[in-house]
């Protein structure tokens, strides 16, 4: 069974969790041997752009050592065999098309999400 | 037909992963609603709770009084989603369908919310692949 991962929010959890939750789902469920795709659409185009940690959150005298490396998180999904999109008429929208992307993720077109819908058993929408 | 023989191999599972907390958003009634419905139709369902779902299931939640509606605690019978799940699960047990529940443990921690009804286990993301995989169908509600 192949399951395309749709993540159309950033920055969600990432303060507390230190990551994008459903990023490290898909990294844990790869693991167990789960045959995913992860789409990048919405304002979670963000992340094919994105090229540095989150800034760390500080609270009074409690300051965050850990924050989140999205970038990190999605280098790890490509080495996991992962493949990962993103939406390019998202990122138009959003002012970021032309910025590089990371490393390993394809930008496709609106048109062509229907293909990998069509290629996928089933679509997880976060 | 007996409702205790149900569960034959035309039954068919669904599985639900679900994000938010109790208490906050109407999605969470929604969810319920969807497990309920889908329990009237005959079908198996299993449940990964993640995030804050994980406190659905807490056991320690308690009933309250509300001075506003002019009720005490027992007049005011404050819904609590771990007596929704126990009830989901008694109405799955009458009906010879199974009702399974896990909870991520690491969201757990986090929260402090150790404490589950009985039905609710402790498990990870593995377990939400091994629910999705053999399942006729998944449907994810992730937080807004």
């Amino acid at each position: 069974m192949k399951v395309l991962q749709v993540i159309d929010q950033a920055f969600r959890t990432t303060g507390e969790e230190q990551d994008d939750t459903i990023l490290w789902l898909t990294q844990c469920m790869r693991s167990a041997g789960a045959n995913l795709e992860v789409l990048l659409t919405g304002h979670g185009v963000f992340y094919s752009v994105q090229s540095r940690p989150q800034p760390p959150l500080k609270f009074g005298n409690w300051q965050q050592t850990e924050p989140a490396d999205i970038t990190q998180d999605i280098g790890r999904l490509r080495e996991k065999g992962v493949p990962v999109y993103a939406v390019r008429e998202e990122l138009i929208e959003r002012g970021l098309f032309g910025l590089p992307v990371q490393l390993g993720v394809e930008v496709i077109s609106r048109d062509a999400v229907t293909q990998l819908y069509e290629n996928a058993d089933q679509i997880w929408h976060w | 037909m007996n409702n205790n023989s149900i569960n034959n191999s035309m039954t068919k599972t669904l599985t639900f992963a679900f994000m938010d907390p109790p208490f906050e958003h109407e999605r969470t009634i929604t969810f319920f609603r969807l497990l309920d419905s889908a329990l009237e139709k005959n079908a198996n369902v299993r449940v990964f709770a993640y995030e804050g779902a994980v406190a659905l299931a807490f056991a320690r939640q308690q009933p309250h009084g509300n001075a506003v509606h002019s009720r005490d605690t027992e007049a005011e019978k404050h819904p609590l989603t771990k007596d929704w799940i126990a009830a989901l699960q008694s109405k799955a047990k009458d009906k010879g369908l199974a009702f399974e529940w896990i909870n991520c443990g690491l969201c757990v921690d986090e929260r402090g919310v150790n404490e589950a009804i009985d039905g609710c286990a402790r498990g990870g993301p593995a377990d939400f692949w091994r629910y999705a995989s053999t399942a006729h169908n998944t449907l994810t509600i992730g937080t807004r």
